[in-house]
């Protein structure tokens, strides 16, 4: 993975550009002794480490302001950082950069039930937002794995998904309003209490721009009513086209499903030693959960396994209590741990349409003996978004790349059925070399317009999103200038 | 002009040097009252893809709504958001598309823009873009599918747009509550969209003072939700079961007459009782999305935007005489940082101006 060389005038700047931060900002909110600095030298993506020049971890909208406009005066790239829980490596550091961290602002500044919205500091982490409003009936619908550590800033700069958007839509769609703080330290506010901001969707324009067009610092989300209860069907079919076919005869027949979660046999196995969820052994399992009253829960998941009675499924296990519930999704939810217990793996995130599941299945099972590495599948089938899970030995030499291209070569056969790269995690550094498979010079220069508009220096996360061959005139030009 | 493909539309985009009106079926407003030739996208038109077990359907700009809605009855689903349509006309769905065109449904299922999976279109350099694709979750690089979801024509013209579809539900019910002010009217809709029931329509017409409640679901569910619904709002008085309800009369304004001039404005719900109280004298207005959106027909020539001023939101004049919307403007007036954010997108998409001129809204200083 390449990323650009630091920039020699910056990192000698390194002495002013504390001395400035420590006029703005509280002594324990600069951090730049080295040592310290290696707390933020990786995301989740832990195969590309880097250390900062500096992490700052401002308290308030004006403090980032200041620091974002001190960067700007002095040509620092700056790197925002969430929780830190990108897959993808959005919060990947450079040598020359400034990470800007909001985890110390966590506050909820306002619940309004009446009017169903929450505003909150975006360091909060997703389920305390739940945890703010749930003793009221109330909850935060995107609801990605990492949801205990992961922050709402970084939900925002990736657009988060989740195991329940095929109901309840991923965070673009439950987002209102934010206060954005530009590279430049200008702080807008969009849209708000009200649905629907006026003008341009600037918000669906921030949202999933991964932190190259300001720092969100405060959000409003729609909040809404917990439904009454929710029960899973645990299926078992014995190949993973039938599996795919029943997904798709399900949608077709006016269940909306609040989630549809599916396990291939390598995960399946593994989760079942892992986790003794009491799993059938077959080629493929479906979980499908719906909700509402015990008796519309009864009527809907009738019409779900009469749907699946049609391909003759292995297994057929209806929930009929919170306790059975809770043994269905032990497995699923182990999913990623059990498998990181047998090996380290990769996690990608490419999105293909429902229809296409079967093939894309398939050749996967036939790349995976090619490169001679494991790949167990792990996914939110009603909405196509894939999670190939490949094993590899990170402490074997040629492994990790061998890995990568392997990784690589599932993305893009996402693409070329219809789907693309990344339908959560989003692009960050570890998808970034692919963006020219999915997208045109033309399609790739309307977003980097974008970025121009927002961030005309090209300082906020410039080494992300776009091959680094293709942003380098916009990157280099600027930077060079200061 | 007739244009009938990208390449041809980049072609006279290209060698334009006076701004164009670029319109689908004509029945939003967009190209109105805007100088220069007339690019007329109804030719743009036909369903490239749809597949029912996906969810998703692929049409071309210029394509009726009316057969989408068509195409997809055959196979019981439905465009959910609920486009209204204020004018005759064919409308088209690239026009849908470009105005975010939502109604009664946008609180619970979502905007147009949120069913937006996928465009294509050209821009004012008349390069052809496409961005998004046809699969439900894709963030893949910035999002300007919303971006081009409702500006407008502004940006570029839409060729071809990616939508995401749903079922339509077996049945629906419809509870009527009588008699209540516009704060109880909102007190009483708050409180079913509260609730667990998936309350997918919440209207208040203070001409007859009725409050409309729709749910949607399985024969099972919409009894269910109608019974705990009536339960939990019995304290506000009279309530009665209509299935009968025409929902089409809230989505698109039916009510308001064609006397004066039509406003839309979305409001933090709890405002909008002060906010209708201050609209000019003679106004007739209703409340949709449970008092989040304000449908209001104003004395020609007069403005919305007074009633507004001690709120947040957005009044759009959605119906009025041309020089009405020259003079109070289509749009609300953006503060300064939005503006210039948007002056700035317009800039790099549309250098030369080509694109609907007229649609961009004031500036204000704050």
């Amino acid at each position: 993975m390449q990323m650009p060389k630091p920039d020699p005038s910056v990192l000698s700047r390194k002495p002013r550009v504390v001395e400035r931060f420590l006029e703005v900002l509280p002594k324990d909110a600069v951090i730049h002794e080295e040592a310290e600095t290696r707390a933020y030298e990786c995301d989740a993506l832990t195969a590309y480490r880097c250390p900062p020049m500096v992490a700052v971890l401002p308290s308030s909208t004006k403090e980032v302001a200041a620091v974002l406009k001190i960067c700007h005066e002095e040509g620092v790239p700056v790197v925002p950082r969430g929780s830190g829980t990108s897959l993808a490596g959005g919060a990947l550091p450079t040598a020359d950069c400034v990470i800007l961290g909001v985890a110390r602002m966590n506050d909820v500044l306002e619940t309004n039930y009446p009017d169903r919205y929450i505003r909150v500091q975006t360091g909060r982490t997703n389920l305390s937002v739940t945890g703010a409003v749930e003793e009221d009936g109330f909850f935060y619908a995107p609801d990605p794995s990492s949801q205990l550590a992961c922050a709402i800033a970084g939900n925002i700069a990736m657009n988060s998904g989740g195991a329940h958007c095929l109901k309840y839509g991923v965070t673009t769609n439950n987002l209102m309003g934010v206060t954005l703080v530009q590279m430049d330290g200008t702080i807008t506010e969009i849209g708000g209490a009200h649905l629907d901001a006026g003008g341009l969707d600037l918000l669906g324009l921030i949202c999933g721009s991964e932190g190259q067009l300001g720092v969100v610092t405060e959000a409003t989300l729609r909040i809404l009513p917990k439904p009454e209860g929710a029960r899973p069907v645990l299926m078992g079919f014995d190949s993973s086209e039938v599996a795919g076919a029943c997904v798709s005869d399900i949608i077709k027949a006016g269940v909306l499903p609040v989630a549809i979660e599916f396990m291939d046999r390598l995960c399946i196995e593994t989760c079942e030693n892992f986790a003794k969820a009491g799993y059938p052994m077959c080629e493929a399992l479906l979980i499908v959960e719906v909700e509402g009253s015990d008796a519309e829960i009864d009527d809907q998941l009738t019409k779900i396994i009469k749907i699946a009675e049609r391909h003759n499924p292995v297994e057929l296990r209806e929930s009929k209590s919170a306790e059975q519930s809770a043994a269905i999704w032990l497995g699923r939810k182990s999913a990623f741990g059990a498998m990181g217990q047998i090996n380290d793996y990769m996690c990608l995130d490419g999105t293909i349409p429902v229809s296409e599941l079967p093939y894309v299945l398939r050749r996967i099972g036939e790349m995976s003996k090619e490169y001679g590495l494991d790949v167990g599948n792990v996914f939110h089938a009603g909405d196509g978004n894939m999670h190939p899970l490949i094993l590899f030995d990170a402490n074997k030499p040629g492994d990790l790349e061998l890995c990568e291209g392997f990784g690589s070569d599932i993305l893009k056969l996402c693409v070329e059925v219809g789907g693309c790269l990344t339908g959560e995690h989003g692009v960050g550094i570890e998808k970034r070399d692919l963006m020219s498979h999915q997208y045109t010079a033309a399609d790739l220069e309307a977003q980097m317009a974008v970025k121009d508009v927002f961030d005309p220096k090209w300082l906020l996360n410039p080494a992300k999103v776009f091959p680094l061959d293709v942003s380098e005139p916009r990157r280099g030009a600027d930077i060079a200038a200061e | 002009m007739q244009i009938t493909d990208e390449a041809g539309l980049s072609e006279v985009i290209r060698s334009a040097n006076a701004p164009l009106r670029i319109q689908g079926g004509g029945t939003r407003g967009l190209g109105r009252a805007s100088e220069g030739a007339l690019v007329d996208m109804s030719s743009f038109s036909g369903i490239t893809l749809h597949e029912p077990g996906a969810l998703t359907l692929v049409a071309k700009a210029g394509t009726p709504v009316s057969e989408i809605e068509n195409v997809l009855a055959k196979e019981g689903q439905r465009l959910a958001f609920e486009p209204y349509f204020l004018d005759a006309g064919i409308s088209t769905i690239g026009g849908v598309m470009a105005t975010n065109a939502s109604g009664p449904r946008r609180i619970q299922a979502g905007a147009a823009r949120d069913f937006l999976l996928g465009v294509r279109f050209v821009d004012g350099s008349g390069d052809i873009v496409k961005n998004g694709g046809r699969v439900m979750k894709n963030v893949t690089g910035y999002d300007l599918v919303k971006l081009m979801g409702g500006s407008w024509g502004t940006l570029g013209v839409l060729t071809e747009v990616s939508l995401k579809v749903l079922p339509v539900p077996e049945t629906e019910g419809c509870l009527i509550l009588h008699g209540l002010s516009a704060e109880q009217a909102v007190k009483a809709m708050s409180s079913a969209l509260g609730s667990p029931f998936e309350v997918s329509g919440a209207a208040h017409l203070p001409e007859n003072q009725q409050t409309w409640l729709r749910v949607e679901g399985f024969d099972v569910q919409v009894k269910h939700r109608l019974t705990q619904l009536t339960e939990r709002l019995k304290s506000f008085g009279e309530i009665t079961t209509d299935i009968s309800a025409d929902w089409t009369t809230i989505r698109d304004a039916k009510t308001l007459g064609t006397d004066g001039d039509l406003w839309r404005i979305s409001v933090k719900p709890s405002d909008a009782p002060r906010v209708a109280q201050a609209f000019p004298e003679g106004s007739k207005w209703f409340m949709d999305w449970g008092g989040g959106l304000i449908w209001a027909s104003i004395p020609a020539g007069q403005s919305a935007r007074p009633a507004l001023a001690q709120v947040g939101g957005h009044a759009t004049l959605m119906r009025a005489a041309p020089e009405t919307h020259k003079a109070l403007g289509t749009f609300q007036p953006e503060p300064s940082g939005v503006a210039s954010l948007t002056a700035g997108l317009r800039a790099k998409f549309d250098p030369r101006g080509l694109f609907n001129a007229h649609m961009e809204p004031a500036h204000v200083a704050g």
